[in-house]
């Protein structure tokens, strides 16, 4: 569905991403794991077609998608969450949503969309007219994702949805995540939350350094040592 | 001054202050989106009267309808202006946006200058809107009511596509996260394209109300309004469009006021308006309606 080939980024001088090659078959949760400043967030805004200097080959549903402006990739179906929330703080949290749908003209579809994200978010029914700057981090954060889904993409990218939450949240954050998988969204998923995010993907890519160090299906990845002793807090020898 | 003298003076006032309203909008709009005071703004305000006068000279068409085209060209100008001198530095350090926009500003009044020539040209004014009438004491012209009634009607026009539509939706995104909006499919490019033709054409309609007020036009006339509409914009808030339009309109009381009141100062209304300013920044450098917005991270 998603394939990256051979994709290089610079950021100026910087190297960030160093010949990346990745597959995300549909209907399935690929997560991408590694330290802060390995490249991941990159990764998702060179996809996204929100960095300039890219080079390799992007590919979704079979057609090219590098040099495409953002919107449009977003018109393809493949939405991203970014890292961060960044939702509108001074817009409320029906136009956040709105904002969401912003280039669908199925009114229908999206009013059954928004239905869709009241029912895995009930709390942000109960917000609908307020600020998304005055909700809790938790709850922007499922605005956040929220939002994204409003645009009923094909794949849905989601940055650190975990990120800041309490652990309950989290938990409920990765169950949601699962749910839109099986409702038919396949998903790319980055996470500091490495146990979390391969509990529950299919295929796990690990970054080091701009680079795919180690890849292989969730279950794998989470039994591996190399895996366990540098993301998952086992004390073995952690850089 | 008499009752009838202050009222005349609250209808200048408004009307005066309904023009600076107009044209801060555009500054505000700008601003408000890529953090860029366009100072080609009070140009397009120029080039809005001069569009009129020569569609009028070259067709003789119905007023309105000539009203009409010269703010769409106008707007286009801007656009165009907006696509030749800004989008190309999108993400150049903002200070090379902002010398661009000093750049094109003098381009357009010393192109002004040799298209349109330096000396005056006696703009064409309608006999309606230079019709008076005895009103109680007072003699008021036409264009005394149209010009506050008109602006109004384009201000509600304004918020309505800024407050209620999609576009003005994308543009309230746009003016706070760039990235994430085009993440939500906002093609942001358009809708900066937009938003210049938008302010140009409200700068056009504010440009042509004043040359009917003061019926004379030359190269140079966008550049004293202009000023003051900035300093409208800041004084409400720069970046807020309700701002822009009590900042004008409280400018243009002002204004007039001092000159009714004071009018051994009269000389030095523009002064007052740069003094305006300069307490502005060092009181409230926000403006009235300026805020900055706290976001949790
Ligand atoms: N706009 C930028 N300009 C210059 N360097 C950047 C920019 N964005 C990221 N980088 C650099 O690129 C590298 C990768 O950053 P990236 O944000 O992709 O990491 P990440 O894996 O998402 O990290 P984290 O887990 O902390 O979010 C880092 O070294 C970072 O400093
Ligand atoms: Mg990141």
């Amino acid at each position: 569905m998603l394939q990256l080939t051979d994709v290089n980024v610079h950021y100026g001088g910087i190297h960030a991403v160093k010949g990346v090659t990745m597959h995300v078959s549909p209907g399935s949760i690929v997560t991408l794991i590694g330290a802060n400043g390995a490249g991941k967030s990159t990764i998702l805004r060179a996809v996204s077609g929100l960095v300039r200097q890219c080079t390799g080959s992007i590919a979704f549903l079979g057609r090219p998608i590098l040099g495409l402006r953002p919107h449009d990739i977003v018109k393809r179906g493949l939405t991203m969450s970014p890292e961060g929330r960044r939702i509108f703080p001074n817009l409320t949290v029906k136009e956040n949503l709105a904002l969401g749908s912003y280039s669908r003209t199925d009114r229908a579809g999206v009013a059954d969309d928004e239905e869709r994200v009241f029912r895995l978010f009930p709390r942000l029914k109960e917000r609908i007219s307020q600020p998304g700057g005055t909700l809790s981090g938790g709850e922007q954060q499922m605005l956040a994702v929220a939002r994204a889904l409003m645009s009923r993409p094909k794949l849905l990218m989601l940055d650190e949805p975990s990120l800041g939450l309490a652990p309950v949240l989290t938990q409920e954050i990765f169950e949601i995540i699962t749910t839109i998988r099986n409702e038919g969204t396949t998903i790319l998923l980055i996470e500091q939350n490495a146990f979390g995010a391969l509990s529950i993907a299919d295929y796990g890519y690990v970054l080091e350094n701009g680079r795919i160090a180690l890849e292989g299906p969730g279950k794998e990845l989470l039994g591996s040592q190399a895996v366990q002793g540098a993301y998952l807090g086992a004390r073995v020898g952690v850089v | 001054m008499t009752w009838a003298v202050f009222a005349q003076n609250i209808v200048n006032g408004i009307s005066l202050g309904s023009l600076y309203a107009l044209v801060a909008i555009g500054y505000t709009m700008v601003y408000g989106i890529l953090r860029l005071i366009n100072f080609a703004h009070s140009d397009v305000f120029m080039l809005g009267a001069y569009m009129l006068f020569y569609i009028d000279f070259m067709f003789r068409l119905p007023w309105w309808l000539t009203f009409v085209l010269a703010a769409v060209l106008t707007g286009v100008l801007g656009i165009t202006i907006e696509r030749v001198a800004y989008r190309p530095l999108r993400q150049a350090p903002r200070i090379s946006s902002l010398i661009s926009a000093i750049g094109i500003s003098f381009f357009i009044q010393n192109l002004g200058l040799v298209v349109f020539g330096g000396r005056p040209k006696p703009f064409p004014v309608p006999q309606f809107f230079s019709q008076s009438y005895m009103v109680g004491s007072v003699y008021m012209a036409n264009i005394s009511w149209v010009v506050p009634v008109f602006s109004g009607l384009l201000m509600l026009g304004l918020t309505m596509l800024v407050y209620r539509t999609k576009v003005g939706l994308a543009m309230r995104a746009i003016s706070h996260d760039m990235d994430t909006s085009s993440l939500m499919s906002v093609n942001v490019d358009g809708i900066i394209a937009i938003t210049f033709g938008v302010g140009s054409a409200l700068a056009a309609a504010g440009g042509i109300m004043w040359a009917l007020k003061y019926p004379q036009i030359n190269p140079l006339m966008g550049t004293v309004p202009g000023i003051k509409a900035f300093i409208a914009a800041v004084l409400g808030g720069i970046g807020s469009i309700p701002g822009a339009m009590i900042g004008g309109m409280l400018l243009g009381m002002l204004e007039i006021m001092l000159v009714a009141l004071m009018p051994t100062l009269s000389g030095f209304r523009d002064a007052f308006a740069y003094l305006v300013l300069i307490v502005i920044l060092l009181a409230r450098p926000t403006g009235l309606l300026g805020r900055e917005f706290r976001e949790k991270v």
